[in-house]
C-alpha cells in the first residue's frame, strides 16, 4: 500500500529554489512544488504513484493539499500498475525551445491510466526508456493504443516516466 | 435581489491603435493612445474617469495609465486573470461597479506588444500558469500544443475533421479580408494554402494559429442613462459572466470527467440565466478564437448547437456574413489581431452600432467570449 505524503516528502529531486531551465540532455526538468514532490521521488525509485485520500480512497491529480471529495487532509501515495492508453496525442513542430527542436517532430501523449481512468498522464511515446522523443514513427500513434511506464533517468540524474508501446 | 446588471451599463467609447507585427511606441503609449481615443469616442472627458478594468497580464498599471491620460480620482480598479479568459470580466467588473455606484465612468484596456516581444512559452524561468511540472518536460511547451491535445481528442470523439477548423480560418479570414485596419487585410486564404501549411503542433497548422500582434484597444463604460446622452447609439451590457467550472486545471484540462466541457459551459450558464434572450436571438458572435478548436468547443458550450455538434455547425458558411451566425466579423484573433480578444469586444460595438466592415444586417444582439479553456467570460450586448 501506500505510505504517507508526509514520510514522502525527503529531498526532493531537484531543490524548489533551483530554477532550473535545462538538464544534460537539455530537455526541461520538473519542477515540483510541495505537493508534486513525492511523484517525482517514487519515479526516481521506478513507481509510478498517485496521490489517493487517505478516508475516502478518491485518487486525485495532480496533487494538491487536500480532497476535493470529502476535503481530508490525509492522503497516501498508491502504486499504479503502470498500464494505461492512450488517450490523445500531439506531434509538435518547431519553434520550439532549441533542445526540444532538436528532437522534433515529436510526439507528445495522454495516457489514462488503467486503475484511474481520470487520470491522465501527459509523457512521451518512445522506443525504450532512454530513446529520442522522436523515436516511434507517429503513424503508430493511436488514441486507445495500450502502453505501460518505462522510467528514463536524465544524465542529469533525474527521472521521468516515459511510455512503450505494449505491442510494439 | 439586489441590483441587476442587466442593461443597466452600456459601452459608450471605443479606442484602438493601429495593428502590426511591430509597433514603435511603447506599451504604455499605445495604452494612452487607445484610452483616449475611446474617451473621445464617447465624448467623455479623461477628468470624468473614476474606474479602470484589465487583465493581470497587463503590464501597464493604473498609476501610470490614469496619470498619463488625466484621469480624476479613481475609485474602482479591478484586474482578471488568465489573459484572454478575463478580457469580457474587465467589462463585466467595470459594468458591476456603475450599477452598484462605486464609480460612474470606466475604462477597460488592453496594450501588448506580443508580436515584437517575446513568446511566453520561451521563457523557462517563469512557470506559466499551468501545472508545468506535469507537462512541459514532456515537450507540451506553447499553448498551441495544450490545445491540440484537447482538440485531437475532440475530432476523435465527434468525427471532427480538418476541414471543420478550416472553416474557423476561413470565416475569420474572409471578415479580415473587408477590414482595412486587420493584419491579413490583403492576404487571402484558400483550403489549398490551409491544407499545406506547416504544423505548429499536429493536428493544428500554422493557420488554426492566432497572429501575433503589436496594439491597444480601450472601451468606456457608464451607466445606460449617461450613455444615452454621449456622441454614438449606447451598446448596453444585457448580461455578463465569468466561468471557472468545478475541478477545471486551465488550458491543461485533462485531469476531470469530462476534460472536452470547458469554462464556456459555466460562463454561458450564468450568461443566458442573466439574459431575456437566448442563443437562438444572437445575430451575430465574436468568439474568442486563439485557436480554431476553441470555436466549435464554444458554440457548444453557449448552447449554439448540442454537444459534439460544433464542428458541423461550422459547414455550409454557417460562420460567413449571412449564414446562421455570423463570426468574428472584424477577423478575430486569428486575422484581425490578437490583443488577448479585446478587438472582439470593440468589434461588438462596432455591430451593434452598425459600423462595422462586415456589417450584419440590422444586428441588435451580440455574444461576445474571452478565451475558452482556461477561465473565462462573456459578454451579451445589445442596442
Amino acid at each position: 500500500m501506500g505510505e504517507s505524503a508526509r514520510e514522502s516528502m525527503s529531498p526532493s529531486v531537484a531543490p524548489a529554489t533551483d530554477n532550473r531551465s535545462e538538464t544534460a540532455d537539455d530537455l526541461l526538468l520538473p519542477v515540483p512544488d510541495d505537493d508534486g514532490a513525492p511523484f517525482w521521488d517514487f519515479a526516481a525509485r521506478g513507481e509510478l504513484r498517485v496521490q489517493t485520500c487517505s478516508d475516502c480512497a478518491e485518487p486525485r491529480f495532480p496533487p494538491r493539499p487536500c480532497c476535493p471529495h470529502c476535503q481530508s487532509f490525509d492522503s497516501h501515495w498508491q502504486r499504479m500498475s503502470g498500464r494505461g492508453r492512450i488517450w490523445s496525442y500531439v506531434v509538435a513542430h518547431p519553434p520550439l525551445l532549441p533542445a526540444y527542436a532538436a528532437q522534433a517532430p515529436y510526439n507528445a501523449i495522454i495516457v489514462e491510466l488503467a486503475e484511474a481512468p481520470r487520470i491522465r498522464l501527459v509523457g512521451n511515446l518512445v522506443a525504450s526508456a532512454g530513446a529520442r522523443l522522436d523515436s516511434v514513427d507517429p503513424a503508430r500513434l493511436r488514441i486507445g493504443a495500450p502502453v505501460k511506464v518505462a522510467f528514463h533517468t536524465t544524465p542529469g540524474g533525474v527521472t521521468v516516466p516515459r511510455w512503450l508501446l505494449e505491442r510494439p | 435581489m439586489g441590483a441587476t446588471l442587466k442593461d443597466a451599463t452600456a459601452i459608450a467609447g471605443i479606442g484602438q491603435t493601429p495593428f502590426a507585427r511591430q509597433l514603435p511606441e511603447s506599451e504604455k503609449t499605445l495604452a494612452c493612445r487607445a484610452i483616449l481615443a475611446a474617451l473621445d469616442d464617447a465624448g467623455i472627458a479623461p477628468s470624468e474617469v473614476d474606474a479602470f478594468a484589465s487583465y493581470t497580464m497587463e503590464e501597464t498599471d493604473e498609476v501610470e495609465i490614469a496619470k498619463a491620460v488625466g484621469a480624476g480620482d479613481v475609485t474602482h480598479f479591478s484586474k482578471v486573470g488568465y489573459g484572454g479568459g478575463g478580457s469580457c470580466a474587465t467589462v463585466a467588473h467595470l459594468a458591476a461597479a456603475i450599477a452598484t455606484g462605486q464609480a460612474n465612468v470606466g475604462v477597460a484596456w488592453r496594450s501588448r506588444k506580443r508580436g515584437s516581444g517575446p513568446r511566453p512559452w520561451k521563457n523557462t524561468r517563469v512557470q506559466l500558469p499551468t501545472p508545468g511540472q506535469w507537462t512541459r518536460p514532456f515537450g507540451l511547451l506553447r499553448p498551441a500544443d495544450e490545445i491540440g491535445m484537447l482538440a485531437r481528442r475532440y475530432m476523435h470523439e465527434y468525427g471532427a475533421t480538418r476541414d471543420h477548423l478550416f472553416n474557423v480560418a476561413l470565416a475569420c479570414r474572409n471578415r479580415a479580408n473587408q477590414n482595412p485596419a486587420a493584419m491579413m487585410y490583403e492576404r487571402p486564404l484558400t483550403r489549398e494554402m490551409y491544407m499545406t501549411a506547416r504544423w505548429i503542433s499536429e493536428p493544428l497548422c500554422l493557420f488554426d494559429n492566432c497572429l501575433e500582434t503589436d496594439g491597444a484597444l480601450a472601451c468606456v463604460v457608464v451607466s445606460a442613462e449617461r450613455a444615452r446622452d454621449c456622441r454614438h447609439r449606447p451598446v448596453y451590457v444585457h448580461s455578463a459572466a465569468q466561468g471557472l467550472p468545478a475541478q477545471h486545471h486551465g488550458m491543461v484540462n485533462y485531469w476531470n470527467d469530462d476534460p472536452l466541457t470547458g469554462p464556456a459551459w459555466t460562463a454561458a450558464r450564468h450568461l443566458w440565466k442573466g439574459a431575456d434572450l437566448g442563443p437562438q436571438d444572437v445575430d451575430v458572435a465574436q468568439i474568442y478564437d486563439a485557436f480554431t478548436p476553441l470555436i466549435p468547443l464554444s458554440l457548444e458550450g453557449y448552447g449554439f448547437c448540442g454537444r459534439g455538434e460544433g464542428a458541423a455547425f461550422t459547414e455550409g458558411g454557417a460562420l460567413e456574413i449571412g449564414g446562421r451566425l455570423p463570426l468574428n466579423t472584424a477577423g478575430g484573433g486569428l486575422s484581425e489581431a490578437y490583443v488577448h480578444g479585446f478587438n472582439l469586444i470593440t468589434e461588438g460595438v462596432k455591430q451593434l452600432r452598425g459600423t462595422s466592415t462586415a456589417q450584419v444586417p440590422d444586428a441588435t444582439t451580440c455574444l461576445v467570449t474571452a478565451g475558452e479553456g482556461v477561465p473565462t467570460s462573456a459578454l451579451l450586448l445589445r442596442s
